[in-house]
């Protein structure tokens, strides 16, 4: 579904990927952990293009990411992200949110995708605030409406940038609940995240990423409790 | 003190203003038209289109109105091959553009002071860079901007005073025509100041009355 090669990002002088290669499968949910600084979103936003790729290569579904003759915006249509601001946009409501891209991409009629942001806002059990503003609505509320927002164009992927970090202790469970009931339906996810009870759980493989390199990989068994990387071993360490 | 000389005018003053206003209207709507294409020239991308909106807003910020105001009323019209233009076409040509300088100024504080993970969250969602502009981006800037165009109005209703210079009959002009006959510069221009000072304080009520309904970064249509 996904394959890097020898990707590469720099910023400036600052080298921040430096040489990623990987592949993910279909329905597969992958966890990156990592210490700060080390790469992580910037991987995740070259995944769809919200960062050039100084080299190397990204396939989606088949399709050349990194080629610039491609329609980036088809790609995007059928990725979808979550950011760990939410980032919703605070001009309409919860419904229009999720509303507005079918409509606008997909030219849905506005029936229809104000029915299919109804179905999406009830799954993600925020169907009494589909007509609220965001500011009117917790952090946990906003990201599970980001979710929404984001499965609106039917992706075929979602990527997820620590999605429970800006929020309060007391809501990181709901959001969680979301993404384990998509990962369950078999939804292809690639997730940044620091929650290594939820990673241990959920995922099918988690990646460790420290200092623009993938340095370990490996199913969650063997990987905590076998990691063989001495820096995999201290960070573990630290946050366990 | 003769007041009475001058309110035998009043006839010609509200000739006069309501021409100020009509011309303050006409500047500030086209040059909000105009500075919404500049602030998006401004912001692009495409260097050649950003560099003539950024000659644009230098040239109509950083000179005189008016030396604008002669300029194009003067100095255009022979390099076009026409003896003159009405007084009205130049005034409202150069009060719009040059409202419409500070206006792309005023639009594009307030695109880039939107956050940029608004762009990146519409992108990411497969909407072109227009589509984001038009329905995420802009609206948000559109309602940071009302009090700086709040303004701007302002300020275009007091500097259209100087299209006297070019005999638009305004408020300025007016005046300028009493005192011409009345001898009474005292009278006649402390009630033209009153009238302008009338129009600017109802419209400052205006603008902070739509900043309280506005201003906060909260939702509205
Ligand atoms: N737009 C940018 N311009 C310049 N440098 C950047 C930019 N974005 C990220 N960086 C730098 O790239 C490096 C990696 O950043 P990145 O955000 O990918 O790390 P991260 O692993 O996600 O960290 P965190 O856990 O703190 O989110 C950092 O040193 C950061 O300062
Ligand atoms: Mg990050």
């Amino acid at each position: 579904m996904i394959t890097v090669n020898n990707l590469t990002k720099r910023f400036g002088k600052l080298e921040v990927l430096r040489g990623i290669s990987c592949h993910v499968a279909q329905k597969e949910v992958v966890v990156i952990i990592g210490p700060s600084g080390s790469g992580k979103s910037t991987f995740l936003r070259c995944l769809n293009r919200l960062e050039e790729a100084t080299s190397g290569e990204i396939i989606i579904d088949g399709i050349t990411v990194t080629d610039h003759k491609v329609d980036i915006n088809l790609v995007r249509q059928e990725v979808g992200m979550v950011f760990q601001r939410f980032n919703l946009f605070p001009h309409m409501t919860a419904l229009q949110n999720v509303a507005l891209a079918p409509m606008k991409v997909r030219k849905y009629s506005k029936k229809d995708a104000e029915v299919l942001a109804m179905s999406l806002l009830t799954r993600v059990g925020l169907a009494d605030k589909a007509h609220q503003y965001p500011e009117k609505l917790s952090g946990g509320q906003q990201q599970r409406v980001a979710i929404a927002r984001a499965l609106a164009m039917r992706p075929k992927i979602m990527l997820f940038d620590e999605p429970t970090s800006a929020l309060d202790p007391e809501m990181v469970g709901e959001v969680l609940d979301v993404m384990r009931s998509l990962a369950l339906e078999g939804m292809t996810m690639v997730i940044v995240s620091h929650e290594m009870g939820f990673a241990r759980e959920v995922s099918d493989r988690i990646m460790f990423m420290d200092d623009g390199l993938i340095l370990e990989e490996g199913t969650p068994e063997e990987f905590f409790q076998n990691p063989q990387n001495p820096r995999t071993q201290s960070f573990l360490s630290k946050i366990l | 003190m003769r007041f009475d000389d001058v309110f035998k005018y009043l006839p010609l003053l509200l000739q006069g203003t309501k021409i100020t206003i009509q011309l303050t209207v006409v500047a500030v709507g086209c040059g909000t038209v105009i500075g919404l294409f500049v602030s998006l020239m401004r912001l692009s991308r495409f260097r050649p289109l950003s560099l003539i909106a950024r000659c644009y807003t230098d040239f109509f910020r950083g000179t005189p109105l008016l030396t604008q105001i002669l300029l194009f009323h003067y100095g255009i019209p022979p390099i076009l091959g026409f003896n003159s233009f009405p007084a009205y076409i130049s005034a409202s040509i150069t009060l719009s553009l040059n409202s419409g300088a500070y206006i792309a100024e005023i639009f594009r504080a307030g695109i880039q002071s939107i956050h940029r993970g608004q762009m990146e969250a519409a992108r990411s969602l497969g909407m072109t860079y227009g589509q984001a502009m038009r329905y995420i981006i802009l609206p948000q800037a559109f309602k940071r901007s009302i009090p700086p165009l709040g303004n701007e109005f302002i300020a275009m209703l007091k500097d259209s005073s100087l299209v006297s210079v070019i005999s638009m009959p305004e408020l300025m002009m007016s005046g300028k025509i009493i005192v011409g006959r009345e001898y009474n510069a005292f009278e006649t221009f402390i009630v033209v100041a009153f009238i302008y000072l009338i129009m600017t304080t109802t419209i400052s009520q205006f603008v902070s009355y739509l900043e309280r309904v506005f201003g906060k970064d909260d939702h509205g249509e």
